[in-house]
């Protein structure tokens, strides 16, 4: 078998890839102010674990995780054109997207 | 049995463009990165066996959603970064918090072990017929509910950004 497509030998790693990509992910949801980045970061999160569902995928040898990966491009899809939409509705309203400035519904 | 050398390549790719995303000044660096990013992950994809799922990663991704990122990028002319990178406590607790996610997540998956289970070679997997018998036979009812989240998220998307008539 090929060992760049052999499934049961690099899962592990791939789950250490994807806990790292993740980890990566929430630190920059609580790292940067401007609220486009933290968009992108959610983006990242979610292809960490896109990442993952396939590397299982591939070590349990069915289609069902990839199927899951296929619905989960969609909501992110759909989540980042509203995501945007937003983003420019309070930069016509506010001025910047800075999430500092968004602190209306602050307790 | 060890990984292969572009294994470590595309993972060391990925996970420096990752951090090149969270700690670059300009949000257009930012998205130029992400887009490496996706593209090292679809090169995960096509070594784990996924081809489909790669192209379309890429056509999704790096097609659709970057390039709708950076017309936002210069729309709102968010090129020159507006605020001062000043360290305070609150990025300290950030990085710190997110190292420690990453431990626990880790030490969590430590204790389980995925060699008791050795699956059959199936090397059918991951193309563009398999994918799509399994999404009209087992997944259709989700398959046509996502085009009706489709259709309320460009509506949703329209309405939001377009200009209130007064």
């Amino acid at each position: 078998m090929n060992p760049i497509t052999n499934p049961e030998s690099t899962t592990n790693w791939y789950l250490f890839l994807s806990c790292l990509l993740f980890s990566i992910g929430v630190m920059g949801v609580l790292f940067r102010r401007n609220a486009l980045i933290i968009l992108m970061c959610i983006e990242l999160m979610l292809n960490a674990v896109n990442l993952l569902l396939v590397s299982y995928s591939a070590y349990a040898g069915n289609t069902d995780g990839q199927t899951f990966v296929f619905f989960i491009m969609v909501v992110a899809a759909a989540e980042v054109a509203v995501g945007l939409a937003l983003m420019v509705s309070i930069y016509r309203n506010i001025g910047s997207i800075d999430i500092q400035s968004l602190n209306k519904l602050k307790w | 049995m060890e990984p292969s050398i572009l294994f470590y390549l595309l993972s060391a790719m990925s996970v420096i463009s990752a951090l090149f995303v969270v700690f670059s000044r300009s949000p257009i660096y930012s998205v130029l990165s992400l887009i490496v990013c996706f593209f090292t992950i679809a090169g995960h994809y096509i070594m784990l066996n996924a081809q489909f799922l790669a192209i379309i990663h890429i056509i999704v991704y790096a097609g659709a959603i970057m390039v709708l990122m950076l017309f936002t990028v210069m729309l709102l002319n968010l090129n020159e970064d507006v605020s001062v990178h000043k360290f305070n406590i609150t990025k300290l607790i950030a990085v710190i918090t997110g190292g420690l996610l990453f431990l626990v997540i880790l030490a969590s998956v430590k204790s389980s072990t995925l060699l008791t289970y050795q699956a059959p070679p199936n090397l059918n997997i991951g193309n563009a017929q398999d994918i799509g018998m399994k999404l009209f036979t087992d997944y259709l009812l989700p398959f046509e509910i996502s085009s009706v989240l489709f259709v309320s998220a460009m509506i949703s998307a329209v309405l939001l950004a377009k200009k209130e008539v007064k």
